[in-house]
């Protein structure tokens, strides 16, 4: 079953005689007893896909390598990411000094705050794409699967949501939540499912008339069975894809909202906030901004080499 | 097609006035109120500005104002600018952004789908890499930082253009911002471009086309264009509003006096008025390009018919 | 930083002797070219804003960017020299009665507005009336009650109406002030906006759109050219301003802008005078070019708020300790860094006419003050067992945070916990005045150069006692200032409250603002000690360059 299903995820783009293949090779592994292994042909053909994109792959190690310098990183450091070097502010970076990456306009450790701030960074983009996608893919589904009236309201609605003006609800929710960046990522996310919820919705159509939900349908199962047991995992492909450009997208959304100075509260930080006093200073202490965005920048490229990479792995066809 | 354009008024007049609806109830939810300044007003003085702008009234009965207002078009009084109406500032500004942002927006069409069609004509060799990379630039790097460094470059130190300002549109004035705003949206249609040209020139027409023996330049801008754009206008649809509609970076990187400044302001302020007026103007227009990309689709691809 | 003379001495002098000493000293509303500058053949001036003024409707301008160009476009009775010193604007002499509450006004007669008209008596007490009129609405109305003209807070609450405002017109050129109470600095604060004339005809009018340029007719050194929203404001010169004949500059560009988008404008050669310098670019400008940057002194604290009506910042001992671990040196030299002084008293040392008391925490040493710091908190049952843990406020902004950040990491020695909360401009003020802190960011400008702009702050009743602080001695020793006539009295009763300030600490002072901004080396007459920061263009020139 599973096999078929996964299969079917991207049917519209298969050529015929693959499918039969497909039902072929099932019975023969449901003959075998090996459906277990071979189940996952399809997640293994991606897999083999994307470990061919050397772009991606080499963004994944890059990616791996960030995310342990930002966890284990900060121990090599003598300073703490709030502590004031009073007698190093705005120092250039010096290894004699111990602060590698030099010290912001408060004397404080550049280094230790461009990981520290990475953290809130990831922190904030996976939270925020997270919520995003969950109310995304059950929407769409929802709206797919149900058809009829309902779909019908369900995607006026989504028409009204997409005519507010981004920015306004942001600013709004800011005003609301504005203790604290993670209910503010959480709240973002919540807005930021819409173009999530059309794509979901359009795949859910086209499966809906698979011969495995139709089975599913005869065989009694309700809708909500259908929808998160059938639907949604075989939407799992185009969620995985669209979910790895969410993530950068919403890490740069975070900076935006610290140009606005709505960003992380201080003593903590992010990329987008160091970035930002980067920006400011340029041209008196360019080291402020070159070293935090070069990690932004670096893990934005690599997010999104994997994005395409994903994409060409699980969906060859859809852009 | 004039019942699609009927239906289209249809659903858009309700969707504005539920949109209208929830941005004023929004807005009077968050804390703050115009009128909180660097000091206390004494209560008296409170209540003399509030009756001016009928906010002393129940919530209800101030919508109900509103929408008499609007109804007229009359977008009210700014409640920060007060030698001004909503009506002037919109006035005033939107013409600045709509420069801008259809500047930027041919920019970046240009670019975008040349470059996603060199990338795909050239795939996965060195040409396809570098454009990509490049073009992604603008993806990942934030236009608060792109911005900044055009200014330190071609204003500073080259002196070639001017640091900002609007200038009454002159074209030295908006060459930065237009790069700088175009960047941004360079590499999204880049790569959509790549991906749908390089599907197309798969394709079986094209095959057939080649086969047949016609010129390679031929088949790409007679027959492979056309509808390896289709995503892009897509895309564009929604963009294109965000564009024109003014970026409050842009904006205030370079001192320009468009639509984005107000409404962040005009959200920081709390000036109720002139938030919503800018919210149903962007809502129109968003509704308005969403009907407009759907036509073009249906132009563009005989197989889509509007109105089915 | 006390200015070793000034012109006009209004406290406690008897009324002719004041008019008399404003006729002596003669420095006019005007630029001074010292002779032998070459003038260049162009003269337009550039300058930075800050931001979109609200209005620039006299009676309506609420905030500076408003105020600086209000005061180049109108003037009023009085207006300031290049040092601050207030001298006759468009009064040319005035007398007051013997028990100090009526005051009549000679205005000129050359005073025009810029449309030919002349300047009326009427016109003034049609401004005064609008003024506190709950029609217009204003937000300064309180300025008008603050001398206590007579009927002026009872029109603002609405219980009266507005012409029954003390205010006259004796004649086309007489105009006439009466005042509930003798306030001595009343003609002080007659330089301020909210007491310019407006074109009566004019705004009966037009109404509203009576500031858009081609409709604007001011009585200033500058009629309004051209405005346009959120990218500059062009003044031209006013042909008919009485003493045009000494304005040097012809056109004067306003632009909203501050902070990095400006310094790149300034450096792009675009603008002759900056709103502010980045705090982040302070030191290295001041390397660079040393003669750009002016750093004056301003008229203002920047302070920290405790809220008195919360534990446990009801107890003085917190708030003392709190206050004594700030390093005031540490945050002027390290964080600040563009000339601020570290101030202990509420009253910055600039102020006209009293000279702060030296308080006692302000003598010791910074360890001494430390070591003290924790034995009251200690008194106050708080250590290392047991950490007061609280929140500072603060609104968005650069130099905010920098200080909240320095200010918690001073306080960690004495075991206290901080959190930062940083919240947006409206949101602030709404928390702010609701008194929904612990401890808040907070500073004050002077509205005129008085100490009772600053001292008047912590008085029970005041709208910007943020702190709750509730003192019946302390609002005595104001009331009572208002009353007593000689200057000594008066300084005497300043300090004594300085002194409660200094014992209670509701607020924390840190330091005294300065004003710092770029000039190019080619703009005259920029002044270095108007203390309200009132840089009048007309007093400006623009030599060769």
């Amino acid at each position: 079953m599973a096999s078929i299903s996964l299969k079917s995820g991207t049917v519209n783009n298969m050529v015929k005689n693959e499918s039969h293949k497909a039902v072929e090779n099932f019975s023969e592994q449901l003959a075998n007893g090996r459906l277990e292994i071979e189940g996952r042909s399809l997640w293994a053909d991606a897999r083999r896909r994307f470990l061919n994109n050397k772009a991606a792959v080499a963004s994944m190690m890059v990616l791996a390598a960030v995310t342990l310098l930002i966890i284990f990183g900060p121990m090599a450091s003598q300073f703490s990411y709030e502590e004031i070097d009073w007698a190093n502010m705005a120092a250039p970076p010096s290894m004699e000094t111990g602060h590698f990456f030099g010290t912001d306009h408060l004397g404080r450790d550049l280094f230790v705050r461009t990981l520290e701030g990475g953290r809130i960074s990831f922190m904030v983009g996976a939270l925020g794409a997270l919520v995003a996608v969950i109310i995304g893919t059950i929407y769409g589904a929802m709206a797919g699967f149900l058809g009829g009236r309902v779909d019908n309201l369900m995607m006026r609605a989504l028409e009204i949501l997409q005519s507010f003006p981004f920015m306004f609800l942001v600013i709004l929710m800011i005003t609301f939540f504005g203790r604290s960046i993670l209910l503010i990522f959480i709240a973002i996310g919540a807005v930021s499912w819409l173009d999530m919820a059309r794509i979901v919705r359009g795949q859910t159509l086209s499966l809906k008339s698979k011969e495995f939900v139709e089975a599913a349908i005869i065989s009694g199962a309700n809708s909500s069975q259908i929808i998160f047991r059938h639907l949604i995992p075989n939407l799992l492909g185009i969620v995985v894809v669209y979910a790895s450009l969410l993530v950068p997208g919403m890490i740069l959304f975070e900076s935006f909202l610290s140009f606005l100075g709505l960003g992380v509260q201080e003593p903590m930080t992010s990329w987008g906030a160091l970035v930002n006093e980067g920006a400011i200073s340029m041209e008196v202490a360019i080291w402020q901004l070159a070293f935090p965005t070069a990690f932004l920048v670096i893990t934005l490229f690599c997010f999104n080499f994997i994005g395409d990479g994903l994409r060409d792995a699980l969906d060859p066809k859809d852009r | 097609m004039f019942i699609f354009i009927l239906k289209r008024i249809g659903v858009a007049i309700p969707t504005l006035f539920i949109l209208v609806l929830l941005s004023f109830f929004l807005m009077q939810m968050a804390p703050g109120s115009p009128f909180t300044g660097d000091f206390n007003m004494p209560p008296e003085i409170l209540a003399n500005l509030e009756a001016k702008y009928h906010l002393d009234k129940p919530l209800w009965q101030q919508f109900a104002y509103y929408l008499k207002d609007l109804l007229q078009g009359d977008l009210g009084p700014s409640f920060k600018y007060k030698d001004y109406t909503v009506n002037e500032l919109v006035a005033q500004s939107f013409p600045v952004s709509l420069t801008i942002g259809s500047l930027a927006f041919l920019f970046t069409v240009i670019v975008g789908v040349g470059l996603g069609t060199l990338a795909a004509l050239k795939q996965n060799s060195w040409i396809d890499y570098t454009v990509m990379t490049f073009s992604m630039v603008g993806v990942v790097l934030p236009s608060f930082v792109i911005a900044p460094l055009m200014v330190l470059i071609f204003s500073i130190s080259l002196k070639w253009l001017p640091a900002g300002g609007w200038n009454d549109g002159s074209w030295q004035n908006m060459i930065l911002p237009v790069a700088a705003m175009g960047i941004l949206y360079v590499a999204a249609i880049a790569r959509i471009m790549r991906s749908s040209m390089i599907e197309t020139l798969n394709s079986n027409f094209i095959r057939t086309a080649r086969a047949k023996g016609l010129p390679r330049h031929h088949i790409i801008l007679k027959h492979a264009l056309k509808p390896s754009l289709l995503p892009v206008v897509s895309y564009l649809g929604p963009a294109f509003v965000g564009i024109i509609t003014g970026s409050v970076v842009i904006e205030t990187v370079f001192g320009l006096p468009g639509m984005g400044q107000h409404f962040v302001n005009g959200a920081l302020n709390r000036d109720y008025s002139l938030v919503l007026g800018l919210t149903i103007i962007i809502g129109s227009l968003t509704i308005l390009f969403t009907a407009i990309v759907d036509i073009l689709y249906g132009l563009i691809d005989p197989k889509i018919r509007v109105g089915s | 930083m006390k200015k070793p003379f000034k012109a006009l001495k209004l406290v406690g002098i008897p009324a002719l002797t004041l008019a008399a000493s404003i006729m002596a000293a003669t420095s006019a509303s005007a630029a001074v070219v010292p002779a032998g500058t070459q003038l260049a053949q162009v003269q337009e001036l550039v300058r930075g804003n800050g931001s979109e003024p609200a209005s620039i409707d006299p009676q309506k301008v609420e905030g500076v960017p408003g105020s600086n160009i209000t005061k180049d476009l109108f003037e009023g009775l009085v207006t300031q020299d290049s040092e601050g010193n207030t001298i006759p604007g468009q009064a040319e002499s005035w007398t007051v009665s013997k028990d100090n509450k009526v005051f009549t006004f000679k205005i000129r007669d050359t005073a025009k507005w810029s449309n030919g008209d002349p300047v009326t008596a009427g016109d003034f007490v049609f401004a005064f009336q609008r003024a506190v009129d709950p029609e217009t609405a204003s937000r300064y109305a309180w300025f008008m009650e603050i001398p206590t003209i007579v009927n002026a807070s009872a029109i603002v609450k609405g219980q009266k109406p507005a012409d029954s405002l003390g205010v006259k017109a004796i004649d086309d050129k007489t105009f006439q002030v009466t005042l509930e109470q003798p306030v001595p600095y009343f003609i002080k604060m007659l330089a301020h906006q909210t007491t310019f004339p407006v074109p009566r005809k004019v705004v009966e009018k037009l109404g509203d759109s009576w500031t858009r340029p081609g409709n604007m007719v001011s009585n200033g050194a500058y009629k309004l050219a051209d405005w346009r929203v959120n990218e500059k404001i062009v003044l031209e010169r006013n042909n008919n301003y009485w003493n045009n004949n000494e304005t040097v500059i012809n056109k004067v560009t306003y632009l909203p802008l501050q902070n990095t988008p400006e310094l790149n404008r300034y450096k792009a050669g675009e603008m002759d005078m900056t709103y502010v310098i980045p705090i982040e670019h302070f030191k290295s400008l001041k390397k660079a070019s040393p003669n750009e940057v002016k750093v004056t002194p301003y008229l203002g604290t920047y302070y920290y708020s405790f809220n008195t009506q919360r534990k446990p910042f009801d107890d003085a001992r917190v708030r003392k300790a709190l206050s004594y671990a700030i390093d005031r040196d540490a945050i002027t030299q390290y964080v600040k860094g563009q000339g601020e002084k570290s101030a202990y008293t509420f009253t910055p040392d600039t102020i006209s006419g009293f000279v702060p008391p030296t308080t006692a925490y302000s003598k010791m040493p910074q360890a001494e003050r430390n070591a003290q710091a924790k034995r009251l908190m200690t008194e106050a049952g708080y250590g290392p067992d047991k950490p007061l843990e609280l929140e500072i406020l603060y609104n968005t902004d650069e130099s905010h945070k920098k200080i909240a950040i320095a200010i918690a990491q001073m306080w960690k020695p004495l075991g206290v916990k901080v959190t930062l909360v940083n919240q947006e401009w409206k949101t602030f003020l709404d928390s702010r005045n609701d008194g929904k802190f612990e401890v808040a960011r907070a500073g004050w400008i002077g509205d005129y150069n008085e100490a009772s702009t600053m001292l008047d702050l912590n008085t029970s009743t005041h709208g910007q006692n943020d702190s709750q602080f509730v003192n019946e001695m302390y609002d005595e020793l104001m009331a009572k200032s208002r009353v007593v006539t000689s200057d000594e009295e008066r300084s005497h009763l300043y300090t004594e409250a300085e002194k409660i300030l200094a014992d209670e600490m509701p607020v924390a002072p840190i330091y005294q603002y300065v004003t710092s901004r770029l000039v190019k080396p080619h703009v005259g007459g920029y002044p270095m000690s108007n203390v309200e920061d009132n840089v009048y263009t007309r007093d400006l020139y623009i030599k060769k360059h």
